[in-house]
């Protein structure tokens, strides 16, 4: 596209980012056929977790990319340019603990602070201390939702589109942090070596109907 | 064994060393044959001292007691110390002034982030001529040299950390609503800027120029697309400072950035940043402060502008290598 190198992020994101690309007249289908190879030169993608996007844009391995606004609060010491909210992807960052209890409440009144279980130790870590409240933060890699189950921690802060995961483990919503969406990221040297090429990316993502927000 | 050292700082061995030393030794005839004359201070000031130049001290990270309680601050950058030592050691000296400087300086770091927390810089500091001469004879300067070093692609960015915070005063922002604005600006968070602009409740045109100018970059054409009067004085500014450029056959190494602020709080005018389309990352910056000297007694306008030299190095490499592919067999 344009001789730019796009980040693109395989999981919760990956379909809906392959759509928009073929919107953009970007060719996906061998991109969509080849779950194991990773590098696609000839339409100028490389596909990755989310999380490794913004890594891979800031030291210009690619020169723009997208992922979600969740992975950009919790590496927000990355240095990318955040283009364009891309309205895709809605999910939401909450706080939650297991249903029928105050076990946050309860936690911080007895013993001052409260256990939180997440894969995003600094959002958490940021909204506890953002809302006046000690909190200790435990970092867990896999499904946080059973951390509160097995008596690891008293609540969790998570990533929820549709709720689901949380009633299944018997786990309520407290607290909503922030709501999270697809975003569309700029390496800064590419942003000024490469400006016309991305402008134009960005003018066209903006005329395409209900992409941004 | 092995023994740590602290992440953010490195061991240079014989082979790098060679290549780092003749890098600064080019850089520093270049800047000595201008005129520019090599200066030293210290890698620890009085943290007081590097408040009056900046109220965060220039983000100095590293603080210790001296043996009589007074607060030391190991430096994060060498322009602060240089305009104490203008205002201490040439208090009647003329203006113009040019010194050079290559030095360790010191931040903290993110963990995770490779970023340095000792980093080599090599700059240039212009005390006197004002803006746009002064701006123009600094971007040159810098620009041959880097041409010297080999990096035949460099190009220089150039914006007026002014423009933004100008426009938000004249537009009526409330204090408190633009520094959020101004960092969010900093960081390039063109989503947030529009949010937060969104918010302020400001009439449609005032809007529109407040989220356009972050995305206005290009050459000198760029600047016809700001017709804001209350900026005018600093879009013409950098219009002249780019005829200086083109002058001596250095103007295609331009680009207009309007949304470029670095983020330093002492820069007044033009601010700069270098880039190799071999690395992702800016190889160095500076820009111009007219208020800084002043703050040590002795008001002179003055610019200056720093290298990283690591990052040089590395895209001294990138490029030559680069070179090598290119070239016939």
């Amino acid at each position: 596209m344009n001789g730019l190198t796009i980040a693109v992020p395989r999981g919760a994101l990956f379909t809906e980012t392959l759509d928009l690309l073929e919107r953009l007249g970007i060719g996906t289908a061998e991109v969509r056929a080849n779950e194991r190879r990773l590098v696609f030169p000839e339409a100028g993608l490389v596909t990755m977790r989310p999380s490794d996007v913004p890594t891979y844009v800031e030291h210009g391995a690619a020169d723009i990319g997208i992922t979600g606004k969740d992975v950009l609060l919790e590496q927000d010491e990355r240095e990318v340019y955040e283009l364009l909210d891309l309205g895709y992807g809605t999910c939401r960052m909450v706080v939650a603990e297991p249903e029928g209890e105050n076990a946050i409440e309860e936690s911080i009144r007895r013993l001052g602070a409260v256990r939180v279980a997440t894969k995003y130790p600094r959002i958490a870590a940021r909204h506890f201390a953002d809302t006046g409240r000690q909190a200790e933060i435990v970092e867990v890699k896999g499904s946080v939702e059973i951390a509160p189950l097995t008596g690891l921690v008293a609540a969790i802060v998570d990533l929820t589109a549709t709720g689901k995961t949380l009633v299944e483990n018997r786990l309520v919503e407290r607290e909503e942090i922030v709501v999270c969406t697809a975003r569309l990221i700029a390496n800064p040297v590419a942003h000024k070596l490469k400006a016309a090429a991305i402008d134009e990316l960005v003018a066209r993502i903006r005329s395409l109907d209900g992409v941004v927000a | 064994m092995i023994h740590p050292i602290p992440p953010g700082t490195r061991d240079v061995l014989p082979d790098e060393m060679r290549e780092l030393r003749a890098l600064s030794d080019g850089l520093r005839s270049e800047f000595e044959r201008a005129g520019y004359g090599e200066v030293w201070t210290p890698t620890m000031e009085y943290e007081d001292v590097l408040r009056r130049g900046d109220e965060r001290a220039a983000g100095a990270g590293y603080r210790l007691f001296d043996e009589h309680g007074q607060v030391l601050a190991l430096r994060s950058d060498s322009t602060i110390p240089i305009a104490r030592l203008v205002a201490s050691r040439y208090q009647d000296a003329e203006p113009p002034l040019r010194f050079c400087y290559f030095a360790h300086a010191y931040r903290e770091v993110h963990r995770g982030s490779a970023q340095a927390r000792e980093f080599l810089q090599g700059g240039i500091e212009l005390i006197g001529p004002s803006a746009p001469e002064g701006d123009a004879e600094m971007v040159a300067l810098v620009s041959s040299a880097l041409e010297e070093a080999g990096l035949r692609r460099h190009r220089i960015g150039l914006g007026d950390a002014s423009l933004y915070r100008t426009l938000l005063a004249d537009y009526g922002v409330p204090e408190d609503e633009r520094m959020p604005l101004l960092e969010r600006l900093s960081r390039r968070d063109l989503v947030g800027v529009g949010v937060s602009v969104e918010r302020l409740g400001l009439p449609a045109p005032a809007r529109e120029v407040l989220t356009t100018l972050p995305t206005l970059r290009g050459g000198p054409e760029v600047l016809e697309r700001v017709s804001d009067a209350h900026v005018a004085g600093a879009i013409e500014n950098l219009r002249a400072c780019h005829e200086l450029l083109a002058d001596r056959g250095i103007g295609d190494r331009v680009i207009f950035d309007l949304g470029l602020v670095r983020e330093l709080g002492y820069y007044t005018g033009a601010v700069f940043e270098v880039y190799d389309p071999a690395v992702g990352f800016a190889l160095g910056g500076g820009g111009r402060y007219d208020d800084l000297l002043g703050r040590f007694g002795r008001p002179l306008p003055a610019c200056g502008m720093a290298l990283d030299l690591h990052r040089v190095h590395l895209a001294q490499a990138a490029e030559e290598r680069l070179a090598r592919e290119e070239a016939p067999a």
